[in-house]
């Protein structure tokens, strides 16, 4: 089970108030994790649209992620990326019945807080865009809107939930529609989660006290996350996800939902493949199901797609040493 | 006893560790797992809809078939608890607060009409103290994400739970549902008061 308490004290993003004789508390780790716990085993969309946006809603997607640019045009396009105009955020909200997600730059408060503002559902501090701050990631305790962070170790991902993200994602290689560092990634943490449980499970604490030391991250954090053997987060697969069969396979690995960037409206066949990637997602234990799934799309039509060992840009390095 | 939590999508895990507190706490023997498939519907002797989203799980159960097996088996009378998506599924109408009126598969079944994010988006999402007295439970934890509401009660409608002049739990029968989620609490006093409504239609 993952625990859904565990707010620290002072928390600025928590916010109490009295509702005729109903005292409630918003913002609250409950509130935020169990927000992220209701997107399991689901797809979360990028779109730039309002069309798109109801392609993905239309398709089964949980959420969507709205950008100014998919990742492989931002890529292509070079210069700053920056948070997606409000006035698109907007429509789509008032498009579409599932939660709608935005992007803001690492580190970039205002840009947070400005989406806070719109009343986005959760915001994605992402490496896609350019980052802000190149040694502070935001502060997300300071927030009442829950935020989600990419992590390719166990260590980003844990230093990650230390500044109060409620969930994680891999970060693999956005906009290439390849899926090896996704795989890369997750794998790596899950290696990195068996060595602290077994660390854990042999009593040596003064290991552990290492590991924290190693992560840069409170042994608190480190014993209860070498205790269960898993994030104290929900935790999704993101970064080159392409088709269905990428999907089903990042499941496999443990990952409690996909998110899809480039990979379905850089298609030409967005419709039918956001659909398959929906299928595939929830029906991954199924082989057959899968294929299935994975016979709705057509390969000519997938992104083409970059060999990741030959790229100028490395978004999954941004923010991961701090 | 035989419970399923429909495991398409949502915080299937939650309801299956609440559901054992509830059968230990009550001592009684059987099983909770995630159910997908129609076969794995019709062993049931009780089933949980999860929270997560309805659009989602409404749809992937019109894909292999679930919904009618689940729709089947609750006019046979088997208990069902839906939380959050799962009362929206249950319903007979659903609108949406912003969008207004929604096309998504529901079972029609709980005679109600249901208004999606009743109480706005993610940063409205709140947790409090709520009690579900016609149960017998005083107070409990509602945490409320992104919640729906209930309206327009059917005469076999009864309600179960209030938050400021909002319908949050009803029960019709044999169809118990919330807009708040339970299982996202350490109180497992609605799962157990589910499990005995499976084990007195078993006896």
């Amino acid at each position: 089970m993952i625990p859904l308490s565990g707010d620290i004290t002072g928390a600025k993003g928590i916010m109490r108030q009295k509702i005729g004789s109903f005292s409630i508390s918003r913002g609250t780790t409950t509130l935020k994790r169990g927000f992220a716990h209701m997107l399991k085993n689901g797809v979360v969309m990028d779109v730039t649209t309002v069309e798109q946006a109801q392609i993905a809603e239309d398709a089964g997607a949980v959420s969507v992620m709205v950008l100014d640019k998919l990742p492989s045009d931002v890529r292509k396009a070079g210069g700053v990326a920056r948070t997606a105009s409000i006035r698109v955020i907007e429509e789509i909200m008032d498009a579409v019945t599932i939660p709608v997600m935005a992007k803001c730059r690492i580190g970039h408060v205002y840009e947070a807080r400005v989406l806070e503002e719109a009343n986005v559902d959760m915001i994605d501090e992402s490496e896609v865009l350019t980052p802000a701050d190149e040694t502070h990631h935001i502060w997300k305790w300071d927030f009442t809107t829950p935020f989600v962070n990419g992590a390719r170790s166990l260590a980003e991902a844990l230093r990650r939930i230390e500044e109060g993200a409620a969930m994680i994602r891999t970060k693999g290689e956005p906009g290439t529609g390849n899926v090896a560092e996704a795989v890369t990634h997750i794998k790596k943490v899950n290696d990195e989660l068996r060595t602290i449980n077994s660390i854990y499970e042999s009593g040596d604490h003064q290991d552990l006290v290492k590991m924290a030391r190693e992560f840069k991250v409170s042994y608190d954090l480190v014993e209860q996350t070498a205790k269960m053997g898993r994030l104290p987060v929900v935790n999704f697969a993101a970064g080159g996800i392409a088709t269905p069969a990428d999907a089903a396979y990042l499941m496999s690995l443990g990952c409690d939902g996909v998110f899809v960037g480039s990979g379905i409206f850089k298609a030409e066949d967005a419709k039918e493949r956001a659909r398959a990637v929906v299928l595939a997602t929830t029906f991954w234990e199924e082989p057959d199901k899968v294929k299935e799934a994975q016979k709705m799309i057509d390969e000519r039509q997938s992104m083409l797609g970059l060999d990741v060992k030959n790229l100028e840009l490395r978004m999954q390095e941004r923010g991961s040493t701090a | 006893m035989n419970i399923g939590v429909l495991g398409l999508q949502g915080d299937v895990a939650e309801n299956i560790n609440a559901s054992r507190q509830a059968m230990a706490k009550l001592g009684i023997k059987g099983t909770v797992k995630q159910v997908k498939t129609p076969e794995e519907l019709a062993s049931l002797d009780g089933l949980i809809i999860p929270g997560g989203e309805s659009t989602m799980i409404g749809q992937m159960s019109l894909v292999n078939g679930a919904i009618k097996t689940i729709k089947e088996k609750i006019q046979a009378g088997m208990p069902v608890f839906g939380i959050c998506a799962g009362l929206i599924l249950l319903s007979k109408n659903v609108r949406d607060k912003t969008v207004g009126k929604t096309n998504q598969p529901l079972l029609d079944l709980l005679d109600v009409r249901v208004e999606r994010n009743s109480f706005g988006r993610q940063k409205d999402s709140f947790e409090t103290e709520v009690s579900a007295e016609p149960l017998g439970i005083q107070r409990m934890r509602g945490v409320f994400i992104r919640s729906p509401s209930i309206e327009d009660l059917g005469k076999n409608v009864k309600v179960v739970s209030k938050f400021n002049e909002k319908v949050v739990a009803v029960q019709q029968g044999n169809i118990l549902a919330t807009s708040f989620h339970p299982e996202l609490t350490n109180d497992v006093s609605l799962h157990r008061y589910f499990i005995s409504m499976v084990a007195t239609r078993k006896k």
